[in-house]
């Protein structure tokens, strides 16, 4: 910025403060931080004032009593016995299941969806962007309630199947897709079954070594190692050996009609699979557009000098293409990631309960506490937004041009 | 060397030009390069083929067989019983609640005029600042539009029996539309006008849709314009002064106008409607366009403060701006719903639909700032370095050279902000507001007569929404078209 300069050594007076650009900017700032501390003080004054008047106070004692109502769908222990703190800790781990699980499926249709835009073929085109223009300009929260409706109303009922010719029936005797909710087989640990775990967690760097070394011998000999079939084996094979020598010690428990419903196995209840359904078919239609974008920002050029340089198609593609066109999919793709999570506070629409549904819903309503239940909740959602920005952050610098 | 004419075989005439092989040309070759080039690409076309067939199988029969007029779902069954038919829509809610899900069940019946007006004006008001350039076009097109709407609704009242009314107002703006079109076309300079005509439109819409004297909408108008004369002639003092004079003569002229209304309640006077009446997709509708103009110039000032240079300034923008955008929406409603009058000084009772609107804009201009930012910093560090060394002071050059280029580049994302908040403006369901998914969920699914008609409303619901959104972010891309002067 330019700044006049006064001659040297003048005097300092007070019209400098609104006529000298070096000072006007103090009073400016002084002025905003006075306006600012007069509003809070406004406010603050409006809520001593108001509870007082209500015979309230700020306070978290709450947390520590007993929530006294039952949640359908948890991760961890909970009884109607609890304290409210574990209710919104059942919230809290409700909601990040949401968000893995919704943030994984988007993912994958999205960048399906995405390259299948790009096809070749015209009705694949057409058809895909269909369904990315209907699903970006319809509300999210008019999906979540249409997927609820069809898993209510189109999936069968748990009492369709029964008897000797029921109307629905279970996959492979494992999995049953019922209007209340899916049920699949779950594992049952038994003794021994650590030794086959650690194994696989053993291959899993097993494989990564191995990458390691072929990557070594290619810049060193010049050999390329066959990758894909060796990693493949050394993922399973030895899992496999150990889990048969151990006398097979992780067992499925599948779901199995009793009465009216099912018993056995995971139960996903209707909401949760309607909730996350719904945020990941909304959301994979912004991914896709994303996806295409990034692929379409990568110039031809590149492609055409990879093939000139004799690469092969998918080597093209692995090598050149995608690692450009992911530094352009990646921050979207995030910023995606986070509406996703912050969208999944709609579950209250459905009755899935997650933090807004314990902590914001049904505690709320109980002791009446909206000041402190509110608040919790932004600093919930503000902890998961910063955290994930400050990692989007780590992650554009480290792809960013290193540009001399 | 032998002489040519002794080559018998050599052809001394053209042949005529053949057509290229059947395969090669007209839709056989379309077909074949575009749906069948290779063994997985048929495969695929084969897949979608079949997924078409599938659904609209199951689609059309539905739309073609349903009912349109009927009083319950059980009426609907019988109708559909009655001529044998398997599946079919029961439309007759539609037809039934129809002008609920526009309005909401409490805006009274014969007043649905007002908000109807307001929104045929709507496009009156945007038109001209939307296609800048194209102006006799764009005003052909919605003459065309207008006289269509008046059709559909005299084909409706029609059928009903009742409302051929409604289709006056589109009739006469159709003709309006007309003559705007021709004046702009014959080279008549219309622009000014048409500005006038946004700026009066939000008086309008308020009191049309509000009601009450015109006094209050036309005195806070007054106000405004004051304020700003006030402003052009204090500018000379400097840019801040300017500000803070034009406020006090705006409010000054407000507390005379208000006094002034309250003695004349009824001067030119609608039926008042309370805010709580308002309801259905003409809720979403004004929380949507109210929100995203308020929250345009807020948004403006927050971009302009995280830039700043000024660090105080800066750190509360950058806590406001990250703060907003870190939150739910929902949470923001909640706020409005049970936290804010915590805040308020006791004994006022703000109305819901206002503290709702006080909470959307907040939302919105936080991520209005953030794109403004974005074409803040996409601009190049020389129009800042040449504004300067023109001897222009920070209020000049923002004014002058910097707001002018930042907002071109930051119109297409600001347009994509507002069609995600005007899809947002459904959560005010969740916090028990009638907007459009409200009476859906609430008072129509919910009463004994259509308990358990669920495709055919929330099919509606999209036909309301998508065409909107669609439309605008269509809008959006051309207009970034029509904005980028870069040469490829």
């Amino acid at each position: 910025m330019s700044i006049a300069q006064d001659e040297p050594g003048a005097q300092f007076r007070l019209s400098m403060l609104l006529n000298d650009t070096r000072y006007r900017g103090y009073t400016f700032q002084a002025i905003a931080l006075l306006a600012l501390i007069a509003f809070m003080a406004y406010l603050g004054v409006n809520l001593v004032q108001n509870l007082a008047a209500a015979g309230l106070n700020i306070s978290y004692q709450f947390l520590g009593e007993p929530a006294g109502y039952d949640i359908n769908q948890r991760l961890v222990e909970y009884t109607s016995q609890s304290t409210h703190w574990r209710a919104a800790v059942v919230g809290v781990l409700n909601t990040l299941l949401v968000a893995f699980v919704g943030c994984f499926l988007a993912t994958v249709i999205g960048v399906f969806v995405g390259i299948l835009r790009l096809s070749k073929n015209w009705l694949i085109r057409q058809l895909t962007s269909v369904y990315v223009e209907i699903f970006r300009n319809v509300p999210v929260l008019i999906w979540i309630l249409i997927v609820m409706q069809i898993f209510i109303v189109v999936l069968p009922q748990p009492r369709d199947f029964r008897g000797a010719n029921a109307s629905a029936s279970m996959w492979f005797d494992a999995f049953a897709f019922t209007g209340r909710g899916f049920y699949t087989p779950k594992p049952v640990w038994m003794d021994g079954s650590w030794v086959v775990i650690s194994v696989f967690l053993a291959s899993i760097v097993g494989v990564f070594a191995f990458r390691q070394y072929a990557k070594m011998r290619l810049y060193r000999d010049g050999v390329m190692l066959e990758r894909f079939w060796t990693s493949l084996g050394i993922l399973f094979v030895p899992t496999l050996v150990v889990y048969f020598i151990m006398g097979q010690p992780i067992g499925l428990d599948y779901p199995a009609l009793k009465g009216f419903n099912f018993k056995g196995g995971v139960f996903m209840r209707n909401s949760f699979i309607a909730l996350t359904f719904a945020l990941s078919i909304y959301t994979a239609a912004f991914i896709a557009e994303n996806v295409r974008a990034g692929i379409l920002a990568v110039s031809k050029g590149q492609t055409e000098a990879a093939a000139s340089l004799g690469l092969r198609p998918n080597r093209i593609m692995n090598l050149v293409i995608l690692p450009q066109a992911l530094r352009v999919i990646i921050p979207p793709l995030i910023s995606q990631y986070l509406n996703l999570t912050k969208n999944s506070s709609l579950a209250i629409a459905v009755g899935y309960m997650d933090l807004t549904g314990t902590l914001g819903g049904i505690t709320l309503n109980q002791t009446g506490r909206a000041i402190e239940t509110v608040l919790l909740l932004m600093l919930f959602y503000l902890t998961i937004s910063l955290s994930i920005s400050f990692i989007m952050n780590i992650y554009n610098n480290a792809v960013k041009l290193k540009e001399r | 060397m032998t002489d040519q004419r002794q080559v018998a075989y050599v052809r001394t005439e053209m042949l005529p030009e053949q057509a290229p092989p059947s395969s090669q040309q007209g839709a056989f070759k379309w077909v074949r390069e575009n749906l069948f080039p290779d063994v997985v690409n048929s495969i695929m076309t084969v897949l979608a083929l079949l997924i078409i067939y599938y659904l609209l199988s199951g689609f059309l029969p539905w739309l073609f067989g349903g009912v349109w007029t009927a009083d319950s779902i059980r009426d609907c069954r019988d109708v559909l019983d009655a001529a044998g038919r398997e599946v079919g829509g029961c439309f007759a809610v539609l037809t039934e609640r129809w002008n609920q899900m526009l309005f909401g069940f409490t805006y009274p019946t014969d007043q649905y005029w007002r908000p109807f007006t307001a929104f045929l004006l709507l496009p009156f008001a945007v038109t001209g600042l939307m296609f800048m350039g194209l102006i006799a076009k764009a005003f052909r097109i919605l003459a065309i539009v207008q006289l269509c709407m008046a059709a559909l609704i005299v084909l409706g009242a029609m059928a009903q029996g009742s409302g051929l009314g409604m289709a006056v107002t589109p009739a006469i703006l159709a003709v309006l539309a007309f003559a705007i079109s021709l004046l702009a076309a014959s080279g008549t300079p219309i622009t000014r006008y048409l500005i006038l005509m946004t700026g009066l439109y939000p008086f309008v819409a308020f009191w049309l849709i509000w009601g009450g004297s015109v006094l209050s909408p036309l005195f806070v108008m007054i106000g405004l314009i004051v304020g700003y004369l006030v402003f052009k002639r204090g500018e000379a003092f400097g840019f801040a002064a300017g500000v803070a004079l034009g406020l006090v003569a705006t409010v000054i002229v407000w507390i005379i106008g208000g006094q002034i209304a309250g003695l004349a309640p009824d001067f030119l006077a609608f039926e008042a409607v309370r805010s709580r009446d308002m309801g259905g997709f003409m809720l979403n509708f004004i929380l949507g366009t109210v929100c995203v103009s308020l929250s345009l110039p807020i948004g403006i000032v927050l971009a302009l403060g995280r830039q700043s240079e000024m660090p105080i300034i800066k750190i509360i923008c950058v806590v406001f701006i990250e703060f907003v955008r870190g939150v739910p929406l929902i949470t923001l409603l909640f706020v409005a719903n049970v936290v804010l009058s915590y805040f308020l000084p006791p004994g006022t009772n703000f109305d819901l639909i206002l503290r709702v609107i006080i909470m959307i804009t907040l939302f919105s201009s936080a991520y209005i700032a953030e794109v403004i930012r974005g074409g803040l910093a996409a601009l190049p560090t020389g129009q800042y370095e040449a504004a300067d060394s023109l001897g222009l002071d920070y209020a000049q050059a923002t004014r002058l050279i910097i707001l002018p280029q930042a907002l071109k580049i930051s119109i297409p994302g600001i347009v994509n902000v507002s069609v995600g908040l005007f899809k947002d403006t459904t959560l005010v369901s969740v916090i028990s507001m009638f907007d459009l998914v409200g009476m859906i969920r609430g008072p129509i699914l919910a009463s004994t007569e259509w308990n358990g008609v669920y495709w055919e409303l929330w099919g509606a619901a999209i036909l309301l929404f998508f065409p909107v959104c669609y439309g605008i972010s269509q809008y959006s891309q051309w207009l970034e078209r029509q904005l980028d002067t870069s040469h490829r």
